[in-house]
């Protein structure tokens, strides 16, 4: 087991006040927070920042932890020395509030599992099971076609002995066509089991579309940035295009620019209201990399002698 | 990880503006009270549809922002105005991200 330095963790000195301790936590808390944070590994900083905190605002604990000894590296091999703990009286005492489930080891081998949520539950009572939460990644196409996806979730298990453990639950669950990013599908009785007679919570599983490398998506509606070459755009085209439903044949207007939006109703993410596909124009300009292609270029600057791209800058060319 | 079990294939109950959660659903997803989710529609922070608690219909939506509230109102010790004022900053970032998206930023 590796042993943890909570006061690096928290980033305060081992001589820290409480007052010092509280303020490194809340700063910590709000960068890391999973809700609010962009940060990387947010999740598992801010679960490490919340167990140290569980020990260092306490200070029973803290002076348990204390008594380890200030030689301690972070990472290094421990076991916590016999009776350790002699003279503190903190197992099962009412201060642990953290969610003690996701705690470390470490944690763990020096505090105990904490008072959680089943202690002094008797079965006699009938206590529904908690609902549980989990995301799902899905492709666009599935939102068009539907789909099947196995999700994987690592649900808590009490085992005979009485000892919480982790276990890998697969379900396969149908994604239905025209969901939505955001949208949430509720699976009645797949949360927690309940205590006693209690019904089993349910599990809501949030929808997310995985990036798309060419499409993007707001609300029910896709974006496709189309490259065109100058002529397409000029003279106007049909040409074929990508959506997520398949490759169709669009029509390009004769003088289009660069950023112009074509609509194809319906296309977007399907539902009662559909939404549509927008096509972005940007103009894909061929090099001039050969003597012919300077030569066309030069004529092109000739014809178009009263063009001014920045016209609308009011500056001349 | 000690044993895997497969299930035959769920279908789940989409939530959309159709097939919203009651108040009572809602609370227990957020493991609070109700009156947690009632000061959350008090203040603003959802809209549910219906006009009085026992008829409120919340989406999916309502129910991320109501677990968010929660968690920042006990995680970081912040009251019910604090949190409101976090999840409208939080939609706007969101917001801005997704037009830096649009624009080809990141």
């Amino acid at each position: 087991m590796e042993f943890k330095d909570y006061y690096a963790v928290m980033g305060v000195a081992r001589d820290a006040t409480q007052a010092e301790i509280k303020r490194a936590y809340r700063q910590k808390a709000r960068k890391y927070h999973p809700d609010v944070s962009k940060e990387k590994n947010a999740e598992a900083r801010f679960k490490e920042v919340g167990e140290a905190y569980e020990v260092l605002k306490d200070p029973e604990k803290r002076a348990a932890y204390d008594k380890l000894g200030a030689n301690w590296k972070s990472g290094q091999d421990f076991q916590p020395p016999p009776d350790w703990n002699s003279g503190f009286e903190f197992s099962g005492g009412g201060f642990t509030d953290g969610d003690a489930a996701g705690f470390s080891d470490f944690f763990e081998s020096l505090y105990g599992r904490g008072n959680g949520p089943r202690r002094g539950r008797r079965e006699s009572f009938h206590v529904p099971g908690e609902d549980r939460h989990a995301k799902v990644m899905i492709g666009l196409e599935d939102a068009y076609e539907g789909a099947t996806r196995t999700i994987t979730l690592e649900v808590p298990d009490v085992d005979p002995g009485g000892r919480m453990t982790m276990r890998e639950h697969k379900l396969n669950v149908k994604i239905p066509r025209g969901i939505r990013a955001g949208q949430h599908i509720r699976l009645a009785g797949q949360g927690a089991p309940g205590h006693g007679q209690g019904k089993p919570g349910d599990l809501y599983l949030e929808v997310e579309f995985r990036p798309h490398r060419q499409y993007r998506v707001e609300q029910r509606d896709v974006y496709l940035d189309l490259p065109v070459a100058p002529w397409e755009a000029a003279l106007g085209a049909a040409i074929k295009v990508p959506t997520p439903s398949g490759v169709i044949e669009l029509k390009i207007p004769p003088d289009s620019a660069a950023g112009r939006r074509l609509r194809l109703k319906g296309r977007g993410i399907p539902g009662e209201t559909p939404g549509d596909f927008y096509v972005v124009l940007q103009m894909a300009i061929p090099p001039a990399d050969t003597e012919s292609g300077k030569t066309f270029y030069g004529n092109m600057a000739e014809q178009f002698k009263s063009f001014n791209p920045r016209h609308e800058l009011g500056v001349q060319p | 990880m000690t044993r895997a079990k497969t299930v035959a294939r769920m279908t789940g109950i989409l939530l959309d503006e159709q097939a919203g959660l009651t108040l009572a659903e809602v609370s227990r997803a957020c493991a609070v009270h109700a009156e947690r989710i009632v000061e959350l529609v008090e203040e603003g922070v959802l809209s549910p549809i219906g006009p009085e608690p026992h008829r409120w219909r919340f989406t999916g939506t309502h129910m991320r922002r109501a677990r968010v509230a929660v968690r920042l109102q006990g995680d970081l010790g912040i009251n019910l105005a604090g949190a409101a004022l976090a999840l409208q900053l939080l939609d706007e970032i969101e917001d801005l991200r997704a037009r830096l998206r649009a624009m080809g930023g990141d």
